[in-house]
């Protein structure tokens, strides 16, 4: 087994043994049916397909928080217990480490997003979408996640404090949702630019209406690559200064 | 062999490290003495692979570890930080298995059954390292750090925080490590190094003030202990003989016939000179190891 997967499954089963992981799957997953009860639904009648949106529009808010929060102790809590020296005088390089630990988190974002897929299948089941609707959200959800992952692990990087890089991670996050408001009151091509960049508005809105556009999936992983390249270079920082 | 040359760190402007060179011998325990601030532990970070120095290498049998092959060269280290770095929820078995894979050793090898023997962590392979005391978490810090079998051996203070008892069986194990690894040990517990280690580096403000033998050294430095000496009559005369003669460096009497003696030379020495004298001798105990009074010399003093 490489040393990626070694770490990996090491992380997934110390998610697994602890109470933090299923605590904040399950935390979010009850929000997530609350919002979606009393925005989704809603007391008008309403298609099926906009019910659809709309799940999808609440559970993008809980899967982006979720990897957030499911990837900021995977370098921090190493730094604060001291447990990160193993693998800083293992034989893998950087990149390595960045990678199995962006994986760690990406695996407990998988099973949130499957399991958060219980709305829309009751959309599913009870109402009239395509199915391929229901695939496209939960497509988006899953890359909209591992930007959230990916954005949480570089925070992590950052910081010993978990909190602390937790709320860095949020803060990058919302700053790049709120890049879509900030592109209307910039006119031209940096405007457009602006709004290009922006973490959720006209990337993840094609997903909740069940199209996948080939320009969107490519944001997303070039947003999570971008971020594990700067996790990389962080950690390879780090090298300069224990 | 490990051959440390120019090795420099600077952390901002503050510069730890100047110039430090040193070779250690395959199979030699070495101690690495320094007080805090000393360049110590950025050393032994640099050494075990952590950290990247300023400038200078570190070679390991000629693979040089800052090198584009350093992860690979990292196989063949063993660190043992000043915190062992375990994973609390972890079995002591889980752990350690972890732990060698990590370092590339096939799952079932014979290394780790023989490391949990070698260790004395047989008996608790399946508990988790949380309920362990913490000189246990001790030996599993050391256990991950030769478990890959590795050609250096790399501890800060293993025994820090131990009772007498623990601080034994861990002497113990690290003189058992000696057959398969080059050791570099750090400690503060200065009778532990003067036991276990087969030389001593000592390093202050960054720069390596000395790298010999303890007899060596002493040789080197003059003997700078102190001793009790509690006598059968009056050695006053005989003290002051003494140190006319240059056996000792002065004395006080700290109450009725035992008195406090700087030594410059080997207690047997001045006790041979008091018996000479016409002076019984019914008790010398020495009150600071030769070692401390050379780690004092080196560290706060002069260089060797």
């Amino acid at each position: 087994m490489s040393a990626v997967w070694l770490i990996v499954m090491r992380e997934v089963r110390s998610y697994a043994s602890t109470w933090s992981g299923y605590l904040v799957g399950a935390s979010l997953l009850l929000l997530s049916g609350l919002l979606y009860n009393v925005y989704g639904i809603g007391d008008v009648p309403q298609y099926s397909r906009d019910v659809l949106r709309n799940a999808f529009y609440f559970l993008s808010g809980t899967t982006l928080v979720a990897g957030i929060l499911f990837a900021m102790r995977l370098i921090a809590e190493e730094r604060q217990t001291g447990s990160i020296k193993l693998l800083l005088s293992a034989p893998i390089s950087d990149s390595q480490l960045v990678l199995a630990k962006f994986l760690a988190g990406f695996v407990p974002l998988l099973a949130y997003v499957a399991a958060s897929m219980y709305i829309p299948l009751l959309v599913f089941f009870r109402g009239e979408v395509a199915f391929g609707h229901v695939a496209a959200g939960a497509l988006g959800l899953v890359l909209l996640g591992s930007a959230g992952v990916s954005i949480g692990l570089f925070g992590s990087c950052l910081f010993k404090s978990q909190l602390v890089a937790a709320m860095v991670s949020g803060v990058i996050a919302v700053v790049m949702i709120l890049l879509w408001q900030t592109s209307k009151i910039v006119d031209g091509p940096l405007g457009e630019a602006i709004s290009a960049l922006a973490l959720h508005d006209r990337h993840f809105f094609p997903f909740m209406e069940g199209t996948i556009s080939t320009a969107n999936v490519v944001y997303y992983l070039s947003v999570t690559l971008f971020f594990l390249a700067l996790s990389r270079n962080v950690m390879e920082a780090s090298r300069w200064r224990v | 062999m490990i051959e440390a040359r120019a090795l420099t760190k600077y952390y901002g402007r503050h510069c730890a490290l100047r110039g430090v060179d040193f070779r250690i011998e395959a199979r030699e325990i070495v101690g690495f003495l320094g007080l805090n601030g000393s360049g110590k532990s950025t050393t032994l970070h640099i050494l075990g692979g952590l950290m990247a120095p300023s400038s200078g290498t570190v070679r390991i049998d000629g693979a040089d570890l800052s090198g584009p092959s350093g992860p690979e060269v990292r196989r063949r280290i063993g660190f043992l930080p000043d915190r062992p770095p375990v994973y609390d929820e972890m079995s002591v078995r889980s752990y350690l298995r972890f732990a060698a894979q990590l370092r590339g050793v096939r799952p079932g090898a014979r290394s780790l059954s023989e490391t949990m023997a070698q260790t004395g962590l047989s008996d608790h392979a399946e508990r988790p390292i949380e309920e362990l005391s913490h000189g246990y978490r001790q030996r599993v810090g050391i256990a991950q750090a030769i478990v890959h079998d590795p050609d250096l051996v790399i501890l800060d203070e293993p025994t820090s925080g131990l009772d007498p008892v623990q601080i034994g069986h861990m002497r113990q194990l690290i003189r058992s490590l000696r057959s398969r690894h080059t050791v570099l040990l750090s400690s503060h517990n200065l009778p532990e190094i003067a036991q276990t280690c087969d030389r001593l580096m000592v390093i202050r403000d960054g720069q390596l003030v000395a790298s010999a033998t303890e007899s060596e050294l002493r040789a080197r430095m003059g003997s700078e202990t102190q001793a009790e000496v509690e006598t059968s009559e009056d050695a006053t005369g005989a003290l002051v003989s003494a140190r006319e003669a240059g056996l000792i460096r002065g004395f006080t009497e700290r109450r009725d016939l035992v008195y406090l003696v700087e030594l410059s030379t080997r207690v047997e020495d001045l006790v041979a000179r008091l018996v000479s004298d016409g002076v019984g001798v019914r008790r010398v105990q020495p009150t600071g190891s030769e070692l401390e009074g050379l780690f004092r010399a080196l560290t706060e003093d002069k260089a060797a």
